[in-house]
């Protein structure tokens, strides 16, 4: 290699070295602003849930394993025996079980919505599209008031029934799992239907054309090509709504009340009346945990279709 | 178009359309019914009692909820410019380059606040503010504008960054060989390009903030109320619909913001 090409490969490293140190102090700002006040907290509240409890909140600075161990057991306060702390346990499993309930629910009613929506003409898809785009961007907890205003007793629901003489006395429909599912169906149905939709529109339909020509009944065209086709928006949407429902908070605690709580209502009521913030940091960290669990999940089944998980 | 299967339309699935039309209309009840009775004269929230506009007024002469929506309106104005303003600097920095090392990173750290479940950071917030509040006594609405800023970037970033990814770098490099700085070239050339984008990251970012519930009930001072956590504390009583009148205010407001979203973001050039 000649002097000069070398020192023009030299001066060449160096420009590249500095645009690569502008890159990191352009994006320095952003970074530290998640770092401080979203992600970096994180840290305190797992070394939270290896303290004790102060007596009016907050924590005393001592070692303790207790908030783990409180997540799953529950020491009798008489003679001091552990058992299963069936009240958490009831409301881990409500998490869960409601939060795959709704992904399927969704996925049902989604797929055919996001298929509607696909297979619109030009024109006509864009405002389909739109319609599904505004409960997005409305206010949770105004979506969530609505559902509440036609399920409650002196609701919509029951006073049209009542009226009609179909029922004498209110269908109980608030405060139960019931009402938290479709609360959530409703809230999350969107996340569900744009990924969905996204990987539909790309669907090259000579393939299912190719299907029908040789005999494919429309059942064994949707099984056999679309749904593998779409198989990414299935997870990518899954994953969208799993994961807000399993952390949900303002949903359980409007539509169930206080009977019917989920995860992160437990959570809360750990740093208020419970005053109890250790126990709140550990079931924080097991939230987060089946969070990572469902996503790692998701990169794996995703994985396996090649480079376009998220097409 | 040459379709041998003219009459057979492959597309068709049998029962789709009509799931679809019902999903869409189950949709919308909701928050209909929730706006026409915002209307309704009498309290129930159910009997249609005529024609009024007077839990509009009620809502209007309530200084909670005036106070509490000019609180929402503060935070969300200064989260949200904040949050353009780095998100825009870090879509700079990582698009249109070779992949260098920690791009990769990056990505993932500006999309991370939508990965963790949004209790846990609230949780995680509480116990960091309360301890900072306690050191310096500070306790005004910083810590509500530094929680929000937080989470609207990865969301202001995504139109910025998809904007900027469908921009080549001719256009500068052009610039450039014109003799034009640095600066200039960005002021000239990239930002009007980039302005679309830019804006439909700012209202993503503004409606995203107004909409917070779970982190501003953790995070806030008592007295900090915004709108929605005022109306979630509501919502436990017996509601009037005074409730309405301010789900539809609020909800047009959404609404209007989405819709110029919508036409900015779809404008090609």
């Amino acid at each position: 290699m000649s002097t000069l090409t070398s020192t023009a490969n030299e001066a060449a490293r160096r420009v590249e070295a500095q645009d690569i140190r502008n890159r990191w102090l352009l994006s320095a700002p952003a970074l530290l602003i998640i770092a401080l006040a979203a992600i970096g907290p994180l840290a305190i509240v797992f070394v939270y849930s290896f303290l004790m409890p102060g007596s009016y909140g907050d924590v005393v600075w001592t070692f303790s394993p207790d908030a783990w161990i409180a997540v799953l057991l529950e020491k009798d306060i008489f003679d001091g025996t552990w058992s299963i702390a069936d009240a958490h346990l009831s409301i881990f499993w409500r998490s869960v079980w409601l939060s795959l309930l709704t992904t399927v629910t969704t996925l049902l009613l989604g797929f055919p919505t996001a298929y509607f929506i696909a297979t619109r003409p030009e024109r006509t898809r864009e405002i389909w599209l739109f319609l599904i785009t505004i409960p997005f961007w409305t206010n949770l907890l105004i979506r969530t008031f609505a559902i509440q205003e036609l399920i409650r007793n002196e609701g919509m629901i029951n006073t049209l029934l009542m009226k009609a003489g179909l029922i004498s006395a209110p269908i109980q429909m608030m405060y139960t799992d019931f009402a938290i599912l479709t609360g959530m169906t409703y809230v999350f149905f969107p996340l569900m239907v744009l990924p969905l939709y996204a990987s539909l529109e790309k669907v090259d339909f000579r393939l299912v054309e190719a299907g029908y020509d040789l005999y494919a009944s429309r059942w064994r065209v949707l099984k056999r090509i679309i749904l593998p086709l779409v198989k990414p928006g299935v997870i990518a949407g899954s994953i969208l709504v799993f994961i807000p429902s399993l952390g949900s908070y303002v949903t359980p605690r409007m539509l169930g009340g206080g009977s019917k709580m989920m995860l992160g209502n437990l959570i809360e009521l750990q740093f208020g009346q419970g005053r109890n913030w250790p126990l709140g940091a550990s079931l924080s960290m097991a939230l987060l945990a089946i969070v990572m669990v469902a996503l790692m999940l998701q990169v794996r089944f995703a994985g396996r279709q090649g480079g376009n998980a998220h097409g | 178009m040459a379709d041998p299967t003219e009459t057979f339309d492959v597309r068709r699935q049998a029962g789709f359309p009509t799931v679809a039309v019902v999903c869409f209309f189950l949709l919308y009840l909701p928050i209909a019914a929730l706006v026409v009775f915002s209307f309704n004269d009498g309290t129930s929230i159910a009997t249609w009692e005529g024609l009024s506009l007077r839990w509009f007024a009620e809502a209007w002469n309530n200084d909670k909820v005036v106070e509490a929506s000019i609180r929402s309106v503060q935070i969300a104005a200064c989260a949200a410019l904040i949050a353009t303003v780095v998100a825009t600097m870090a879509a700079l920095a990582t698009t249109r380059t070779r992949n260098y090392r920690g791009l990769d990173a990056k990505y993932a750290f500006i999309n991370m606040p939508l990965m963790v479940p949004e209790i846990v950071v609230a949780v995680a917030l509480l116990i960091f503010f309360s301890r900072i509040k306690m050191a310096t006594g500070y306790s005004g609405l910083g810590y509500l504008v530094a929680a929000h800023t937080a989470f609207c970037i990865p969301f202001a970033y995504l139109p910025i960054r998809a904007r900027l990814e469908s921009m080549d770098l001719s256009l500068e490099t052009a610039a450039a060989d014109l003799y034009a700085t640095p600066l200039r070239a960005f002021r000239r050339v990239t930002l009007p390009l980039l302005w679309p984008g830019i804006l439909a990251g700012l209202m993503l970012a503004f409606v995203i903030s107004l909409d917070d519930v779970v982190i501003t009930e953790f995070v806030k001072s008592g007295g900090q109320d915004t709108l929605p956590t005022y109306m979630l504390g509501q919502l436990r009583r017996v509601v009037t619909p005074e409730m309405n009148a301010i789900s539809t205010v609020f909800l047009l407001l959404s609404i209007a913001i989405v819709t110029a979203f919508f036409f900015i973001s779809r404008k090609k050039d």
